[in-house]
């Protein structure tokens, strides 16, 4: 049996000594496999004494147990070290940018456009739209501006030959809304609006949003409840809003809507001019002639309506100082508001 | 309109500093735009009275005058100013005055000749842009007496911004007014005294359109000196309202108009010829203004006219033919009333916005003629001297302006403003807005006051009240919400889910102008018409797109211009397009994509490095029509359009309807335009990019089978038409046909081309064995061999 000892020390020396998986399985067959050198161990058994072949046998499957474990042993070693080299291959510069197209993104007064649509959608008013060619019926006349009257020299308006015009506010929808639905309603109406003007402060084309609210108790009250819910939802801020008599031929009481400066809240700075307070909207009550000319009963109903700069709000929430900005297609402006959401 | 604070003063006792009077103001809806002081700081200058006046005996024209200042000894002053006399009372800078500028008065020898102070003018008071000599002041001006107090200069002038429906408020009276609306107070003013003829003569008036001037108060005045000095008080409150101190007769015309709001024009009588007519202008006429332009009249303008002609446009500005003058001795005066309508819109024609105009197109009060004819005269008498003939008043009483009492309802008041007042505050605010209040049984019966323009309805009323109480006694109340579903048709891709859609691929939204370069928009659409503007902003802004690639084919290049290498722009709006049958707003979504295909980034093969092409944009318009959920909905066709490359540009269809174009910019535009790229551009219209609504169909568990074909084609067979075939031939079994490679060059003829399909087949109900797509196959391959001509490639 010294015989035995020896052939499993150099089997042993073998396993250990194999530095791949494949190698290892060549030794295992070599020593293991039905023509292995300790399987021939057993098929030698039968020239041994009846009562010596129980021990010998016995010994001979240790052997081959002790070497089983010894492959299983280093097949185990064998693997992990295979995976080890893999990964260690595998390894990356996760600090290199990532793959593919970049993102763009709405421009910011798009983006305060739809903030404001979704506020007041969710207040229950609808959105509506109107042409940008207007007629001067649905721009002036319908809204109680008589010819020649001063208020529209305020409006500088571009005109086309045949007399239409590019409308100077989004008030026409108003008139088109009321027309097509009557009362009551509730809408706010978006666009773009063109006056001949154009300065460190002025562009020729800007976004206004027109709201309308006409039903059979529609009050001041409520409108300047809708105006600062409004303005404290779209800033995100607890600030103060003021209401100042003004003038506009389409509404009566008018009013200019100011709110504490979101800059300095309303403790005076050069945006708000030291005031204090920021001029963010016109507001009043729909004036009767309006309700009749866009075919509600003047008598059985009241409303409310108001106008705002979508542009200036944008400006306000962005902190953009320059206007023209805007319409300049600038990438590198355009760039800086490609987040989500309204 | 700039309001001098002391002015106002002499109207009512203003309960109120200047700037807490602006406040006020502003929240009764006179809006204070801001407040200026009536001079610079300077200190030490006090009324003197020149004793003599000698020459210099060093200079020509210098003189030593002996001043008394009130205290002490006469002053030694030397002096430049030609009006430097004897018994001259004049502004003097003592030494150690400090004068605008931050000049200290310090004692000086002037060519040898001590001088103690300096004899001051009104520009070096700050109280003028220009003066001829040391300051006038009246002889009754008490010597030693600080200039500031004597002149009332620690004044506030404050800029208001009167809104067009408020042309009542365009004057001091008109302010003073407000003021005790809002404080309760009275109105003082100066004593009303009214006019005696000492002269007989009058100058006869025919009001021949009445409707335009139902009134004109007339007087002649003999004897007037025109050269006369304007009293400095008037030519300081003058110049605080903004207005220059020009000859007694105008100052004291314009002094009436600032205070009262009665504008007035003088005539010069020796220059009048016949009687005056006050009439429309005939087509034709032509006026000389007094500013020296001429203008061409139209028969809406209201003139007052002689026997010669035009002397004057109603309500906006006299002629130049009878415009008083430094030797105007004998004058007639005009205080009319015009109407709105007979003024409005008329000064804009030639430019012109006058005190006058704006005044009387805003509504002058018409019972206050006889008011102002007395309170100028008086002025101009006192200033000027002469002696007045009667006041002539011509009138129409019927065109004279009514102003018919107005109900106000109690119960719509408090409807309106969602709040409601006691009765004795609603009486008390109309009251003191100077309206007549009767009881009646709703509410109260109000009778404006006939300055008052505009108040015509029951809103106009509620109005009033709500701002003179002010608007921050309404509190705000939340409507009551009632809870109602407002439809959400699915089918409407929402506006920011079609802008995300392509801002996930890359492209930033523009906003470019409507009006765009012609020559820009005839170059890239040249059969197409646009609307032009009457009156552009510029000439590169004068036509309405008919697209919205001008505007972004100008971004793109702008953005070249700045660096930019890589561009991707969307934009969102409208394009005009016009035709005779007139025009129609498209609601339009546009893009362009020019420079490289992908950010610049490391480890990208070769052809992803080029600059982008049709194919690129073309994808990006297949995503955004898969989140349509209408893929297969849409086509692309080979097309042609002017502006596009001829072979690289395709008409977009969805269910065989035009609804778009994609292409690249034809390559001679390209180069005219010197851009870096070419640039993919795209317009779709936004009424076709409806959602279908997702509707479940059952999934196969089966496997699917794959079988690649390399079919060889002519050139000229579009891949839709290979397509078209494969889905015809293949069966229902057929999933899905993908294109995994498309190629030309050794192995395949010239003129053909080896298009690689991947053909994917599954059923639902079985496992499909290999002889079942054999047979597909098969049946596919001989409908090409058939159909297309192909071969296919082992």
């Amino acid at each position: 049996m010294q015989d035995l000892e020896s052939l499993v020390t150099q089997a042993l020396g073998e396993v250990v000594a194999c530095a791949t998986l494949a190698g290892l399985d060549e030794a295992r067959v070599r020593w293991l496999g039905k023509k292995g050198a300790l399987t021939e161990q057993l098929k030698s058994l039968g020239a041994l004494a009846a009562a010596e072949r129980p021990a010998a046998g016995q010994r001979i499957n240790e052997a081959k147990e002790r070497l089983q474990a010894a492959i299983e042993a280093r097949r185990d070693a064998l693997t992990r070290a295979d995976i080890e080299r893999a990964l260690a291959a595998g390894r990356i510069d996760v600090t290199l940018p990532g793959r593919g197209e970049g993102r763009g993104g709405l421009h910011p007064v798009t983006k305060a456009r739809l903030r404001i649509e979704t506020l007041f959608r969710r207040a229950g008013f609808d959105v509506a739209t109107g042409p940008e060619i207007e007629d001067d019926f649905h721009n002036f006349e319908a809204l109680n501006f008589p010819p020649n009257h001063p208020a529209r020299a305020m409006h500088d308006t571009f005109y086309f030959p045949d007399g239409r015009l590019l409308r100077t506010h989004t008030s026409p929808v108003q008139i088109r809304a009321m027309l097509s639905h009557g009362a009551p309603i509730a809408i706010v109406a978006p666009g773009r609006v063109y006056r001949c003007d154009s300065d460190m402060t002025h562009s020729p084309m800007f976004h206004q949003l027109e709201g309308l609210k006409v039903g059979e108790s529609v009050s001041f009250a409520n409108m300047k409840a809708v105006l600062h819910g409004f303005l404290q939802a779209f800033f995100e801020k607890d600030l103060a809003m003021r209401l100042r008599p003004s003038y506009f031929p389409f509404t009566e009481p008018s009013a200019e809507v100011d709110m504490s400066c979101v800059f300095c809240d309303g403790k005076g700075c050069r945006t708000c001019k030291q005031t204090g307070w920021l001029e963010i909207a016109g507001c009043g009550m729909v004036h009767p002639n309006v309700l009749m000319a866009s075919g509600v009963d003047a008598e059985c109903h009241t409303g409310y309506a108001f106008g705002m700069g979508i542009d200036r709000l944008a400006m306000l929430r962005y902190g953009v100082n320059d206007l023209r900005l805007f319409f300049e297609s600038e990438l590198r402006f355009l760039e800086q508001f490609r987040t989500l959401g309204p | 309109m700039k309001l001098p604070y002391s002015w106002l003063t002499d109207w009512i006792a203003v309960p109120w500093a200047a700037s807490e009077l602006g406040e006020r103001l502003t929240m009764a809806g006179l809006e204070l735009e801001s407040l200026a002081p009536a001079a610079p700081p300077f200190s030490g200058v006090v009324v003197a009275e020149i004793l003599s006046a000698e020459k210099h005996p060093q200079a020509d024209k210098l003189k030593v005058c002996r001043v008394a200042a009130g205290r002490g000894e006469p002053l030694q002053i030397v002096c430049g100013a030609p009006n430097a006399r004897a018994g001259l009372r004049s502004a003097l800078a003592t030494v150690g005055a400090r004068l605008p500028g931050d000049l200290d008065i310090k004692a000086a020898r002037l060519r040898g000749v001590e001088s103690m102070g300096m004899l001051c003018s009104a520009k070096e008071l700050g109280l003028g842009d220009a003066s001829s000599g040391i300051l006038e002041l009246s002889a009754d001006a008490p010597v030693g007496h600080p200039v500031r107090d004597y002149l009332q200069l620690d004044d506030t002038v404050l800029d208001l911004n009167i809104t067009p429906n408020r042309g009542d408020a365009m004057s001091v009276i008109g302010i003073a007014r407000e003021v005790a609306a809002i404080c309760g107070g009275k109105l003082t003013g100066p004593e009303r005294r009214p006019a005696v003829a000492a002269l007989a003569d009058t100058f006869a008036v025919s009001l021949d359109a009445p409707a335009g001037c139902p009134k004109f108060a007339g007087c002649v005045i003999r004897g007037v000196d025109n050269r006369a000095a304007t009293p400095l008080w008037m030519r300081e409150r003058l110049r605080r309202a903004g207005l220059r101190s020009i000859s007694p007769v105008v100052d004291v015309t314009n002094y009436v108009m600032l205070e009262l709001g009665q504008p007035m024009h003088a005539y010069d009588l020796a220059r009048l010829d016949g009687q005056i007519h006050v009439r429309l202008a005939r087509a034709g006429e032509t006026i000389t203004l007094l500013d020296g332009k001429s203008v061409e009249l139209q028969p809406d303008v209201l003139l007052i006219t002689d026997r010669s002609g035009p002397v004057g446009i109603a309500g906006i500005m006299g002629g130049e033919r009878t415009a008083v003058g430094a030797d105007t001795t004998d004058v007639f005066l005009e205080v009319a009333y015009f109407s709105p309508d007979a003024v409005m819109g008329r000064a804009l024609r030639w430019g012109l916005a006058t005190d006058a105009s704006q005044r009387f197109e805003r509504g002058v009060d018409p019972s206050q003629q006889e008011r102002a004819m007395a309170r100028s005269l008086a002025l101009l008498l006192s200033i000027a001297g002469g002696r007045a003939g009667p006041v002539a008043v011509a009138r129409c009483d019927e065109h004279l302006p009514v102003r018919p009492a107005v109900l106000l309802r109690r119960r719509q008041l408090a409807r309106l403003l969602g709040t409601g007042f006691e009765d004795a505050r609603v009486q008390a605010v109309l009251e003191g807005l100077q309206m007549r209040v009767e009881p009646a049984c709703e509410g109260w019966r109000v009778s404006p006051p006939p300055h008052r323009f505009d108040i015509a309805i029951e809103a106009d009323l509620i109005e009033e009240v709500a701002r003179i109480i002010g608007y921050e006694a309404i509190t705000e109340s939340e409507a009551a919400a009632v809870e109602q579903f407002r439809s959400l048709p699915e089918s409407l891709a929402s506006e920011q889910g079609l802008l995300e859609a392509l801002a996930m691929r890359g492209y930033q939204e523009a906003v470019t102008y409507a009006f765009v370069d012609p020559l820009l928009q005839s170059r890239l659409f040249p059969d197409s018409h646009a609307l032009p503007l009457a009156n552009p902003i510029a000439s590169d802004l004068s036509v309405m797109r008919v697209s919205l690639w001008p505007g972004l084919i100008k971004a793109t290049l702008d953005n070249q211009r700045r660096q930019q290498e890589r561009i991707r722009l969307i934009e969102h709006g409208i394009r005009f397009e016009h035709t005779a049958e007139g025009t129609r707003e498209l609601d339009t979504l546009s893009g362009v994509a020019c420079g490289l295909r992908v950010p610049e980034q490391w480890g990208l093969p070769r052809e992803l490095r080029a600059p982008a092409d049709f194919f690129d944009v073309k994808g990006d318009l297949e995503a955004l029509f898969a989140s349509l959920g209408a893929g297969c909905a849409f086509r692309f066709e080979p097309a042609t359009l002017s502006c596009l490359h001829p072979g690289r540009t395709a008409r977009v269809l969805r269910e065989g309807r035009p609804v778009g174009w994609l292409g690249e910019l034809h390559p001679s535009l390209v180069k005219e335009l010197d851009s870096v790229h070419t640039p993919v551009l795209f317009e779709l219209d936004v009424a076709a990019l409806t959602v279908v609504r997702p509707a479940y169909r059952e999934i196969s568990r089966l496997p699917h089978v794959r079988r690649d074909l390399a079919v060889v084609v002519d050139e000229s067979v579009p891949l839709s038409r290979l397509a078209e075939r494969v889905t015809l031939s293949a069966s229902s079994l057929l999933r899905d046909l993908r294109v995994f490679d498309v190629y030309r060059g050794p192995g395949i003829e010239a003129g053909r081309k080896s298009i690689a399909l991947g053909l994917i087949f599954q059923d639902i109900s079985r496992t499909l064995t290999d002889d079942d797509v054999a047979s597909l196959v098969a049946a596919v391959v001989a409908d090409l061999r058939a159909s297309l001509g192909a071969s296919i490639r082992e």
